[in-house]
């Protein structure tokens, strides 16, 4: 058996958080078409400007909802991440008047294949 | 103090050097020159030719050996025994009479050369005068008158005679430098051209004008400063020919010393193998460290360690294998385990400390010396007339304290034969003379310098000899190997041809420089 890369699409659901004046999500993003995509340690191609994640506050909104460190995120409540600023990334997701984002993420996971129950 | 520091030795200067222009490639050309110096105090290098045409560069003596052709091997090798103090080695020998028989023969040809030279240089210079007088001596009252335009056509025969003798002068009356084996082709084309030359106009000038007596002078006047232009125009050929056709370097040489492989790169142009020989030779006077037999014993005692120990016992048979015997004492040798290159390491370490050591000895003694002397200013030395020295003596003064240091350090870096304690003491004397600081007087004990720096006797080098593939007269190609051979040691000369650059050119607008920041920022949200 060996290990392949896999990627899944999933959908997750965060409940912002209320804190003080503010609403969080609880994680950090990186990326951008305005930032460098080669200083990117999660994306598989280098040259990908998407939206990833990079850090999951622990405990927070995020996690509960099943977000993970790595994760491409491709729209968010429908709007699309893959070609949008840092900056534009940050506002969509910070709408004061939202508490639900519904984020379409990509992973990579390892996985190992499925090959001997194949064969046998 | 050893006897190497009590010898006395004669600082043969090498000055005559220095009166010699910079030109890359300067030749002897002597033929012109009339007065000939005696070539005793010269320093001439004679260059003697071998071309084997049949035999390979790099002779398979070996090979010939293990096949049985030398049958006669008993009678011509030679056993060098041990010599004592007071007997001439057999290299000596052969050194002493091989210096006499080349100088004897090389003298002769030189001679004939110049006679040769000389004799068609002053017909031609002679012969436009001659052209001129004769029609006046012949039959003066025959001539036409020939006024204002004869007497400018004179003046200007005049100074193009004296240009066209200060431009001889110039290029070829030079001091020769060296012997070459075999004749220059270029000047010896020259020579020839110019004797065909001047003879085709003697001829015309013969039947025609004087059979004829031709009444026409200024016809004849003409014809003598044609001749002149023409002579001028052969010499602007010769300067083309001899030098500058060398000056654009074409090749690229390469000079590795057979006995320790040290190396340089010189740059020459289209010159023949023999003179890139002497400019090779010219080169490693200065450039090479000297040759320091001393240096090499080390690596001859290490492999004579290698392959001792090693016997051959044929239990086959009577059958002579020699090359099956050598190739399984190469296998065995280099299968054996010693710890050869464990001794080397740290025996060359050991060694440098040692020399580091001695040489940190050296710098602090010279150095206090160099502080018991002051120079005395004009007024001062009024003022104390008793204590006064000249640099000689300061010299004398001072030289007991660092003796023993240098002495040691000479010792320990085998220099010690090439300095003599007189010698020394002369450059300490100049050094003191001109002001100069320890480290300047011993820069010159410190590292081995060029041949040129030592006394004549210490060179090990003087006499050459050209071996060569191809023809000493043609000229320089790529891959060309030639080797110069001293008693001692060779250098082998490989040429390579500089490679043909393709240039191209680029234009970058100034204003086309600019730059962005690279970003990678996180946000939390």
């Amino acid at each position: 058996s060996y290990f392949i890369f896999l990627s899944f699409q999933q959908r997750i659901e965060i409940h912002k958080l209320r804190q003080g004046d503010n609403l969080i999500l609880g994680f950090s993003i990186g990326g951008g078409i305005d930032q460098d995509p080669t200083q990117n340690p999660f994306s598989e191609d280098k040259t990908d400007k998407g939206i990833y994640v990079t850090r999951v506050t622990e405990g927070g909104p995020a996690e509960v909802a099943g977000l993970q460190i790595g994760d491409k995120i491709m729209q968010v409540n429908g709007w699309d991440m893959t070609m949008v600023t840092h900056d534009q990334a940050r506002k969509r997701l910070t709408k004061r008047n939202e508490e639900v984002v519904r984020l379409l993420v990509t992973r990579q996971s390892l996985q190992k294949a499925v090959q001997q129950s194949m064969m046998s | 103090m050893s006897t190497a520091m009590d010898t006395e030795s004669t600082y043969s200067g090498y000055s005559h050097y220095s009166g010699h222009s910079k030109k890359a490639h300067r030749q002897g050309r002597d033929r012109h020159k009339s007065p000939r110096s005696k070539d005793g105090s010269r320093s001439e290098k004679s260059v003697t030719i071998q071309t084997p045409p049949a035999e390979p560069l790099l002779g398979n003596d070996a090979s010939r050996a293990e096949e049985g052709q030398d049958d006669n091997w008993g009678e011509t090798t030679t056993a060098i025994t041990g010599t004592s103090e007071h007997s001439i080695s057999q290299e000596d020998i052969a050194r002493i009479s091989k210096d006499l028989e080349d100088s004897v023969g090389l003298d002769c040809k030189r001679y004939l050369g110049l006679t040769v030279a000389a004799v068609l240089g002053l017909l031609v210079f002679l012969t436009p005068i001659a052209f001129i007088l004769l029609p006046q001596i012949l039959w003066r009252d025959d001539l036409e008158p020939c006024g204002t335009v004869c007497e400018g056509l004179f003046i200007s025969v005049a100074f193009k005679l004296l240009i066209l003798l200060i431009g001889t002068w110039a290029l070829f009356f030079r001091q020769p430098k060296a012997d070459i084996p075999r004749v220059f082709v270029f000047r010896a084309l020259l020579l020839v051209l110019i004797f065909l030359f001047v003879f085709s106009y003697w001829l015309f000038y013969g039947v025609r004008i004087l059979d004829s007596k031709d009444t026409n002078y200024q016809g004849i006047v003409q014809y003598a400063v044609s001749l002149v232009d023409a002579l001028l125009f052969i010499h602007y050929l010769a300067i083309v020919l001899l030098e500058l056709r060398q000056l654009q370097p074409m090749f690229t040489v390469k000079v590795v010393r057979s006995t320790d492989g040290e190396s340089r790169y010189y740059s020459l142009g289209h010159l023949s193998i023999q003179r890139a020989a002497l400019v090779v030779l010219e080169n490693y006077y200065k450039d090479f460290t000297v040759y320091n037999p001393a240096l090499l014993t080390a690596s001859k005692s290490r492999a004579a360690k290698h392959m001792a120990g090693l016997k051959v016992y044929n239990v086959d048979g009577p059958g002579n294998n020699a090359s099956g015997q050598s190739r399984a004492m190469i296998a065995a040798a280099a299968r054996r385990r010693d710890s050869s290159h464990n001794e080397l390491y740290y025996e060359e370490a050991d060694h440098e400390r040692r020399v580091k050591k001695r040489r940190a000895r050296l710098v602090v003694a010279v150095e206090e010396a160099f502080t018991h002397i002051k120079r005395l200013q004009a007024e001062e030395q009024q003022k104390a007339p008793g204590e006064m020295m000249d640099p000689r003596e300061a010299a004398q003064a001072i030289f007991p304290s660092m003796a023993r240091a240098l002495q040691k350090y000479l010792r320990t870096t085998r220099q010690q034969q090439y300095h003599s304690m007189e010698s020394i003491l002369q450059h300490l004397s100049f050094c003191i003379t001109n002001n100069m600081t320890p480290k300047a007087f011993l820069e010159r004990y410190l590292n081995p310098g060029p041949t040129l720096q030592y006394d004549r006797d210490r060179w090990f080098s003087k006499q050459w000899t050209l071996v060569s593939e191809e023809a000493v007269t043609s000229g320089l190609q790529d891959g060309i190997v030639f080797v110069l051979k001293c008693l001692d040691f060779s250098l082998v000369v490989n040429v390579k041809k500089i490679p043909f650059i393709k240039l191209s050119e680029e234009f970058i607008d100034p204003k086309s420089h600019k730059f962005v920041l690279r970003l990678q920022s996180e946000t939390s949200v």
